[in-house]
């Protein structure tokens, strides 16, 4: 069987990439799509714990997380349309005022 | 024969995440995050969670994915624009502090029981639907309304003001 510590390890792996990217990218979408990285990273450690505890309630937690980024995606990327309208640009750093 | 299994799926995340990282084009960011997925979702079905593998496809790559392609393809963005001097030190930055974060994390997860699962628990609908409706209901009908709340918001954000420009 495979140790879970495998599968602990491939969640720290990929979340720490993600949060690099926020690091890194510039372009708001991109760093959208690293912050679902790092999500669906812990969603892994949280399946992983589920099934070593035998234990359903790591994976309803997923469910709901999955349902939470949903609603963070659609919310978000109305922001990005809203600010792309006003300033013609998807650079986080053109966002630098809190007004639209 | 799992643990080869597990291999594969883990080298190939692993680079489909570097990709999403990597490329500066944000549409082939998108495909390699919808590579990530399908990774992923066979991972929760080789822990035996069935029915999250299946909404990792369905929500993630089927929902999600195509909600950032349409957005990406709506604002027409076509790469990242030329690198401006001063963000170069987010590379020599954002590296050396990732490797910090991993080391830590990889740390803390170390001390985790080296045990082997070898009778997970199934995560078939079934099971997650009872969880669903009895101990978690609240949480539940928390998260239909914070759907609920989403859409009303992504509506008012999206929208055109067109009230304004009459008046």
């Amino acid at each position: 069987m495979v140790p879970l510590s495998w599968y602990l390890a491939l969640s720290a792996v990929l979340f720490t990439i993600g949060a690099v990217g926020v690091f890194v990218k510039r372009n708001v979408i991109s760093i959208f799509m690293c912050i679902e990285l790092m999500l669906n990273a812990v969603n892994l450690t949280l399946i992983a714990f589920s099934s070593y505890y035998r234990e359903i309630s790591g994976q309803l937690f997923v469910f709901i997380v999955m349902t939470v980024a949903a609603a963070e995606a659609g919310v978000g990327l109305a922001l990005v349309i809203a600010v792309f309208r006003n300033r013609q640009s998807l650079d986080a750093d053109d966002a630098n005022l809190l007004k639209l | 024969m799992e643990q080869a299994f597990f291999l594969v799926l883990a080298v190939l995340s692993i680079g489909a995440a570097l990709s999403v990282v990597i490329q500066r084009s944000p549409l082939y960011s998108a495909f390699s995050l919808i590579g990530l997925f399908a990774c992923l979702a066979a991972l929760y079905v080789s822990l035996q969670a069935q029915f999250l593998g299946a909404i990792q496809i369905i929500v993630y790559a089927g929902a999600i994915m195509v909600l950032f392609v349409f957005v990406i393809m709506l604002l027409n963005i076509r790469k990242d624009a030329q690198v401006l001097d001063k963000h170069r030190y987010l590379w020599v930055l954002g590296v050396p502090f990732g490797l910090v974060l991993a080391v830590e994390v990889l740390y803390t997860l170390s001390k985790v029981a080296k045990v082997s699962i070898d009778k997970p628990a199934i995560g078939d609908s079934q099971s997650i639907g009872y969880g669903l409706y009895t101990t978690y209901l609240m949480p539940f009908e928390l998260t239909s309304i914070l759907i609920l709340l989403a859409i009303v918001g992504s509506v008012i954000l999206a929208r055109r003001d067109d009230e304004k420009e009459e008046n």
